[in-house]
């Protein structure tokens, strides 16, 4: 049994705040933005740091090396102190996520597409997974919204989408794009410039896009929407406070069973109280059910909001493949920001295939030249020796990018857990998290995929009872794998 | 240019790692630019190893295995059969080699001007992108609705 955590132990407290919100990263940023003019006091607490535009990688000679080590998606690689490592051996699909002011949208390509209507009814329609409980239509003014304060770039007019006008004018599409484009077309499949949340002009105090290419570590230009350079502002200037290098330990529940406030460690370690009336949780696919479990108590021994046992199970992460081909006239390579263009030739169920839903085809530009060296040396495309230098000049700059960005609809059966250790200390205290996934583990995923589909009451129990929770564990930054989506507040998965 | 800090690579640790670097990218006169165990490349590799230092260190050991022990006194042919057979294996270390040797190599002033690129950082400078042939377009706007209309609220 975990012992009760109590309110008033002795540690420093803090005066109580109407509004504790932790993480400040998407959905912290948004809802703080979101609560800011009501003028209640309302505090963030952030565990990582204010990123800085000067310490973005492509200001400095070194700036393709290091998105392979303090900027990498991997928390694991990047091992900043504000970090805290994630095994993931046993998952099948990595984490990436960044800790800090912005979260993942600090590292990820601004991708930027909607979900789509069917996406709402995916049982119905394609009788997958479980239909959402709202549609597309009671979302669209939160999107558009949403569109207005990132500043999302794109063309109205898309025929795979219902009607809708992105912010800025669209990215160029280059000498790239102008190739997909031109294959498309003779394939007579769908494209259409992607939404990206990139400033193609001046735009709220942000300047336009110079082309770093260097989208996903970070932009030094500030043309890239992150929420450390969207929504915070706003919030802040309307006396949102922000605490950086605040790492929470637990929620704290009242006699009632509600939150009374959290149990953090401040900038020097040190354990603090801080008590709230309100207490939101927004810290990725991971810090959120990590948070929950670790804050068990006598009145919720398996950890919070855990009644249904549910809480660190069914996390939903990004499938995305990548297919390279290169051609023989030379391409924008890393001249332009990486995303170009998007098709949802198969984003549809089409009876006539066999496979129900789809897929979004992301096509990109190229790399630098380190990154291209690399990326073919790591595949077998670049020989070591003599050969090397002919290859690469076959190579470079002549790079083409498709990815395949997919649903992660998983079979109960095949679950990916979050499992935390207990404390959530700092990490010098050794806390980790740890991501199991079920899919890699056929023998366990036989016996619980066969004792659950062998009762077609339980099923229908279990839908029940999943349906008020999913919400709760999905929407990860953790699992985008650095590709953009909209704002934990206004997705699915 | 070597040094023998003792969170770097050993003297022995760096002699055998230029040598291989030099095997892995070598110098070209038909290209114009220096291998991989140029003085200058050769001091940023080490300098750089970071997280990737002991994948190297590791894969140094391999190699020095490979080469019974001693990679250094091996003549040029059969260092350079060791170092395809260390090269030719799989696994992160020679993946965490390649990328400690390339990301160093493709940053020089020399190589870069050598593949037409201007050696600086992106910013602040930014670059120029074409803004490629949007009537290619027209061929998609002119089609009807792909999404589907699940509730009922029309194209």
């Amino acid at each position: 049994m975990v012992p009760e955590a109590n309110p008033d132990a002795a540690r420093p407290s803090d005066e109580t705040v109407d509004v504790l919100i932790i993480g400040a990263g998407a959905s912290g940023a948004a809802v703080a933005w979101s609560l800011a003019e009501t003028r209640m006091k309302i505090l963030c607490l952030e565990q990582g740091d204010w990123i800085k535009p000067g310490e973005f990688p492509s200001n400095g000679r070194d700036w393709e090396a290091r998105r392979y080590a303090d900027f990498d998606i991997s928390p694991n690689r990047r091992e900043r102190d504000t970090d805290y490592p994630i095994n993931d051996h046993d998952s099948i699909m990595k984490i990436a996520n960044f800790n800090g002011v912005g979260g993942g949208t600090i590292l990820y390509t601004a991708h930027y597409p909607r979900m789509h209507p069917s996406d709402f009814r995916v049982r119905t329609l394609d009788g997958v997974a479980e239909d959402w409980p709202i549609d597309y239509w009671t979302l669209e003014p939160y999107f558009a919204e949403n569109d207005r304060v990132t500043g999302v770039a794109g063309l109205a007019g898309d025929p795979s989408y219902p009607p809708h006008q992105p912010t800025l004018p669209p990215v160029p599409l280059g000498r790239t794009g102008t190739r997909y484009a031109q294959a498309m077309n003779r394939l007579g499949w769908h494209w259409w410039p992607s939404d990206i949340a990139i400033a193609t002009t001046e735009y709220d105090g942000r300047g336009k896009c110079i082309n770093l290419n260097h989208c996903t570590p970070g932009c030094a230009q500030g043309a890239k929407a992150s929420v450390d350079i969207t929504y915070w502002p706003h919030a802040l200037r309307n006396r949102v406070e922000l605490r950086t290098r605040c790492r929470v330990r637990e929620i704290v529940t009242n006699e009632e069973g509600m939150a009374a406030g959290v149990v953090y460690y401040d900038p020097k370690g040190i354990e603090r109280f801080q008590p709230a009336e309100v207490v939101i949780l927004a810290a990725n696919g991971v810090g959120t059910p990590r948070l929950l479990l670790n804050s068990a108590s006598s009145r919720c021994p398996d950890g919070l909001a855990n009644s249904s046992g549910l809480v660190g199970k069914n996390l939903m992460l990004h499938p995305w493949p990548m297919i390279f081909g290169y051609v023989e006239e030379e391409m924008d390579g890393d001249r332009g920001p990486q995303t170009v263009m998007w098709s949802k030739e198969f984003y549809e169920t089409d009876p006539s295939r066999d496979f129900v839903r789809g897929y979004t085809l992301q096509f990109a530009r190229g790399t630098g030249p380190a990154a291209e060296a690399i990326a073919s040396m790591t595949a077998g495309r670049l020989p070591w020796g003599a050969d090397h230098h002919r290859i690469y000049r076959s190579l470079f700059y002549r790079r083409l990018l498709i990815g395949v960005a997919c649903e992660d609809l998983l079979r109960r059966a095949q679950s990916r857990d979050t499992r935390s250790r207990p404390e959530g200390r700092p990490r010098h205290s050794g806390a980790q998290d740890r991501l199991y996934d079920w899919r890699k583990h056929p023998a366990h995923d036989g016996a619980r995929h066969r004792s659950r589909h062998r009762n077609p009451g339980n099923r229908r129990r279990e839908k029940h009872r999943l349906l008020p929770h999913r919400a709760e564990l999905s929407g990860s930054p953790a699992g985008d794998r650095a590709h953009g989506r909209r704002s934990q507040a206004l997705r699915r998965k | 240019m070597v040094s023998d800090a003792p969170e770097n690579l050993t003297f022995p640790e760096q002699h055998d790692l230029r040598r291989l670097a030099g095997f892995m990218v070598p110098a070209s006169t038909e290209y114009g630019v220096p291998g991989a165990d140029d003085d200058a490349i050769f001091a940023d590799i080490v300098q750089s190893l970071g997280r990737d230092r002991d994948d190297v260190r590791t894969a140094l050991t391999i190699l020095r295995e490979i080469a019974e022990g001693d990679f250094a006194g091996l003549d040029d042919a059969k260092a350079e059969a060791a170092a395809m057979t260390l090269l030719g294996r799989q696994g992160p270390m020679i993946t965490a080699l390649g990328r400690a040797v390339l990301q160093c190599y493709y940053r020089d002033d020399r190589v870069l001007r050598a593949l037409g690129i201007e050696p600086r950082p992106p910013y602040p400078q930014g670059r120029v992108l074409e803004h490629g042939d949007w009537s290619l377009l027209d061929a998609v706007r002119g089609r009807p609705p792909m999404w589907r209309d699940v509730d009922g609220r029309g194209g």
